[in-house]
């Protein structure tokens, strides 16, 4: 019987994770935000000004990234905390790198025996959109695109090894 | 049930208050609420508080989760209290070794206000 690590290392292109990740995220925003996301609307582009990053090691490293518009983050906290948009102030970038630990978690927990052998990094939050990520890793990025309140959402996961 | 006073310890103050409502969301009555940031955090509140229950993250600076159940065996004002983790480590090892050290429940984020009733209202009843 292979270890989760042999079967994490057999399975390159980590593809099958994909759905995972979006039920990951689906059950984030329903039990947290009480809101349905939908299907990604391709014709719709905004500029996605800030980031949310928890870094994943142990048997599976790698970065799980949430990108949005700002003014969908202050949506997210505002539905988090039960508040009106205009009230979140300061508090949204915890919010939003709450959001992105929540589906980190998640998705760590629906891979089988990989749970107690990943910890994840405290989130990391970036505002603004000028900025390039370099991996020095040649494995895939995995990503998922959705539509928070019309807004759209990116999670990727970014696999290291 | 009584009113209790209850400590959140977690290092987002979003998820303390989202704790808090989940609580009251459940029906427990609150009269106080203390916060900490991390375990260190925690352990100075009950330095000088008692309280009725105490709800934990696991992955916190400073002083995690599972190092602050720990320590609460040697602090007078947490003798009794139950501690239930709420906390992204959702695995079954996670989970033992949080009861192992004096957990007395466990709730994997994210999380509903019922999942909140289901693991707290039992603890509370049996020290009431």
């Amino acid at each position: 019987m292979k270890t989760t690590s042999e079967l994490l290392a057999d399975n390159h292109s980590h593809q099958d994770w994909v759905p995972m990740i979006e039920v990951a995220v689906r059950e984030v925003f329903e039990l947290m935000l009480h809101c349905k996301l939908a299907v990604a609307d391709p014709a719709v582009e905004e500029a996605l000004d800030i980031t949310s990053m928890v870094g994943l090691a142990g048997q599976l490293c790698g970065v799980m990234s949430l990108r949005c518009t700002a003014k969908a983050a202050t949506l997210m906290a505002s539905k988090m905390l039960g508040v009106e948009p205009d009230k979140v102030g300061a508090e949204m970038c915890d919010a939003f790198g709450e959001v992105c630990n929540m589906i980190a978690g998640n998705f760590k927990n629906k891979i089988v025996g990989l749970g107690e052998g990943c910890m994840l990094s405290v989130p990391t939050v970036i505002t603004g959109n000028d900025y390039s990520l370099h991996s020095l890793s040649d494995a895939p990025t995995l990503e998922v695109r959705l539509q928070f309140e019309g807004a759209p959402i990116v999670i990727s996961l970014q696999v290291h090894s | 049930m009584n009113s209790i006073r209850a400590l959140i310890v977690d290092d987002s103050s979003v998820m303390r208050k989202i704790v808090e409502r989940s609580l009251r969301q459940a029906g427990i009555e609150i009269s106080q609420v203390f916060e900490a940031g991390n375990g260190a955090e925690g352990l100075a509140v009950l330095a000088e508080n008692r309280v009725d229950l105490i709800l934990c993250d696991i992955n916190m600076p400073v002083m995690d989760g599972l190092a602050f159940v720990k320590a609460l065996a040697g602090v007078a004002n947490a003798k009794g209290t139950p501690v239930v983790m709420i906390t992204t480590e959702g695995s079954e090892a996670h989970v033992v070794q949080a009861l192992s050290v004096g957990a007395r429940g466990y709730i994997r984020k994210p999380f509903t206000p019922d999942q909140v009733k289901e693991h707290v209202i039992p603890l509370l009843a049996v020290n009431a």
